[in-house]
């Protein structure tokens, strides 16, 4: 693998009292796809938002293409990676085209007019999203599965080669959970892009991806490829749950299916 | 471009109500006063000296008012905020009750003393909400924003015990400058205001772009690539300041700051490109209008033009929401 893009050492953040990472570290290969799970509360959340400087660690560091974040400006560091958080309605009502448009933001000036490849950018990213056809459509009027393609669209125009993820998949229904799925199967794939995933979503989301990384109580507890994660033992202890494996998921992994008490 | 269109009618609006609205008066004033600003001819005096004034007043005023408020409702991403959210009109009312009832004369370069006083009031308001925003960085825009309601209250209760205890002549003065009005307007009150809401103006328009990340949520205009802690304080400044300057001259004229940028957003969508600029031009002609319609209703007595806004801009905002015009 060549020289990582991402590399975190030791990383601790606390917020007020409490210790949300804990000497976390880890390191994101170019074009790898890598899918952070745990239980609720975990710091997956967190740990993503200290990988696009949203959050400053309290210690350790965060590299992106062997440069520390704090001596990466804000914009250049929107020029390499995109963050695509849970949805939120906005506040105001933009149309989806304005708001892809905004992924533009690290190369524009005050006033000045989109280029045209600032324009090319974003129709490209709204065809592979495929909301081209809402272009005009207000975000509020928008399905949740559409909103997420356009969240997605406007992280893509952003044109950085990492894309982070929290919890694309969460709140939509198996459709567009699959739809998502295969999206950022492709940009992974068909681009390059170098992806990091926060997820609950064992069966597919973990199948798509090269590797997981399982957080709980702010630490690493496994780190490596989907098939040694998925077994009773290992996800008993970062759950916290039974679970029963069935054969028959997605590339020859198993099945993940919640135990109930006393099954 | 419907949006872009609406924008340019808008202008033409504008441009028309300000064109118009000084000739406008009980006494329509004839076009021949044009012909020489310095004439002691008394229809050019009352043209040139009172009304070209005041109008220009008050749509700088109403300017800066509705673009205060469109900035702070995108920052706090809250469509209640006002540009009087921070605590601005509530300190500078303090500072005027104070000083009536202390018989300060505050005369600074020519300015009234309500002007002064106004001015710093507004100032240390908006000061100690920021210092508290300083001392904890991780405060929320939500907790700023409820800060900014305290001082408010707490200014209040300030204005209410200066009322109590003045003389009844103080105590009119005090409420009367807190209807807001522009009666007592001059050249003299235009000149200062005019820079102090242009520099805010340009800073605020400066950051449009800013301006839809943030509204949009902080996370996402931090991960867009802007620098958000550094770009709120510079927002927040340059509205108190300038949102400040217009309440020295003015008074707290309530309605144009919230209910400007609410209108302009039904009429060209929320873009701040096209946003900034129609609340320049709606707020500033909304105040226009508002005022001549204070001076003409009840003449030869005044109104406040404060009771003007709220009672013509209510109705015609309701009607706006209703019909859902606009770019959706």
């Amino acid at each position: 693998m060549s020289e990582p893009r991402i590399v975190v050492e030791d990383l601790s953040v606390c917020l007020g009292e409490a210790e949300i990472l804990h000497g976390v570290s880890l390191a994101v290969g170019a074009g790898e796809f890598l899918t952070v799970i745990g239980p609720n509360g975990a710091g997956k959340s967190t740990l993503l938002r200290c990988l696009d400087g949203i959050l400053v660690p309290s210690a350790g560091r965060v590299r992106i293409d062997g440069r520390p974040l704090d001596e990466i400006s804000r914009r250049e560091l929107a020029r390499r990676v995109s963050f695509v958080p849970q949805p939120d309605a906005g506040f105001l009502d933009f149309t989806v085209r304005s708001y892809v448009e905004m992924g533009r933001y690290p190369y524009l000036g005050a006033w000045a007019a989109l280029t045209a490849e600032d324009a090319a950018r974003v129709s490209e990213a709204m065809e592979l999203t495929e909301v081209a056809a809402l272009a005009d459509r207000s975000m509020a009027s928008l399905s949740g599965g559409e909103r997420q393609r356009a969240s997605i669209a406007a992280a893509v125009a952003q044109g950085g080669s990492i894309l982070l993820l929290d919890e694309p998949t969460s709140f939509l229904d198996y459709r567009h959970q699959i739809q998502i799925l295969d999206m950022l199967d492709r940009l992974h794939h068909e681009r390059g892009l170098t992806v990091v995933a926060v997820t609950h979503d064992l069966n597919s989301m973990v199948a798509f991806s090269d590797s997981v990384l399982a957080l709980k109580d702010g630490r690493v507890v496994y780190s490596g490829a989907p098939a040694e994660l998925l077994t009773e033992d290992s996800l008993a202890s970062i759950y916290d749950a039974g679970f029963r494996l069935l054969p028959g998921g997605y590339d020859g992994l198993p099945l993940v299916l919640p135990a109930r008490n006393g099954s | 471009m419907r949006a872009d269109l609406r924008l340019v009618l808008l202008g033409a609006l504008a441009l028309a109500v300000v064109g118009v609205m000084p000739f406008v008066g009980i006494h329509a004033l004839p076009l021949s006063v044009l012909a020489d600003p310095r004439s002691t001819d008394p229809a050019a005096v009352i043209f040139w000296q009172i009304r070209v004034p005041r109008v220009l007043t008050a749509f700088v005023g109403g300017a800066g008012l509705a673009l205060g408020g469109a900035a702070f409702q995108a920052i706090f991403r809250n469509p209640l905020a006002t540009p009087y959210t921070l605590g601005v009109a509530s300190g500078a009312a303090f500072g005027v009750a104070l000083a009536s009832r202390l018989g300060l004369s505050l005369v600074v370069a020519g300015l009234s003393t309500h002007t002064v006083a106004a001015f710093a009031g507004a100032l240390v308001a908006v000061g100690v909400v920021w210092m508290l925003g300083r001392l904890r960085p991780d405060f929320s825009s939500t907790v700023l924003l409820l800060a900014g309601v305290a001082m408010s209250f707490f200014f209040s209760s300030l204005i209410l015990f200066l009322q109590y205890t003045a003389s009844l002549g103080d105590s009119f003065r005090i409420i009367r400058w807190l209807m807001g009005g522009l009666g007592a307007v001059d050249l003299r009150t235009l000149v200062p205001m005019v820079p102090v809401v242009l520099l805010g103006g340009l800073v605020v328009a400066w950051h449009a772009r800013e301006l839809d990340l943030l509204a949009t949520g902080p996370e996402i205009a931090a991960s867009r690539g802007v620098a958000v802690a550094r770009t709120r304080t510079v927002l927040f400044i340059a509205t108190s300041v300038m949102v400040g300057g217009v309440v020295a001259a003015c008074g707290p004229i309530g309605f144009v700051g919230m209910m400007a940028p609410h209108i302009c957003r039904l009429l060209v969508g929320a873009n701040h490109r096209r946003l900034l600029p129609a609340s320049i031009l709606f707020g500033g002609a909304f105040l226009v209008v508002c005022d001549t319609a204070a001076r003409l209703v009840f003449f030869p007595a005044e109104l406040p033009v404060g009771v003007i806004t709220a009672f013509l801009g209510a109705p015609f905002f309701l009607w706006l929401l209703v019909r859902k015009v606009g770019p959706r």
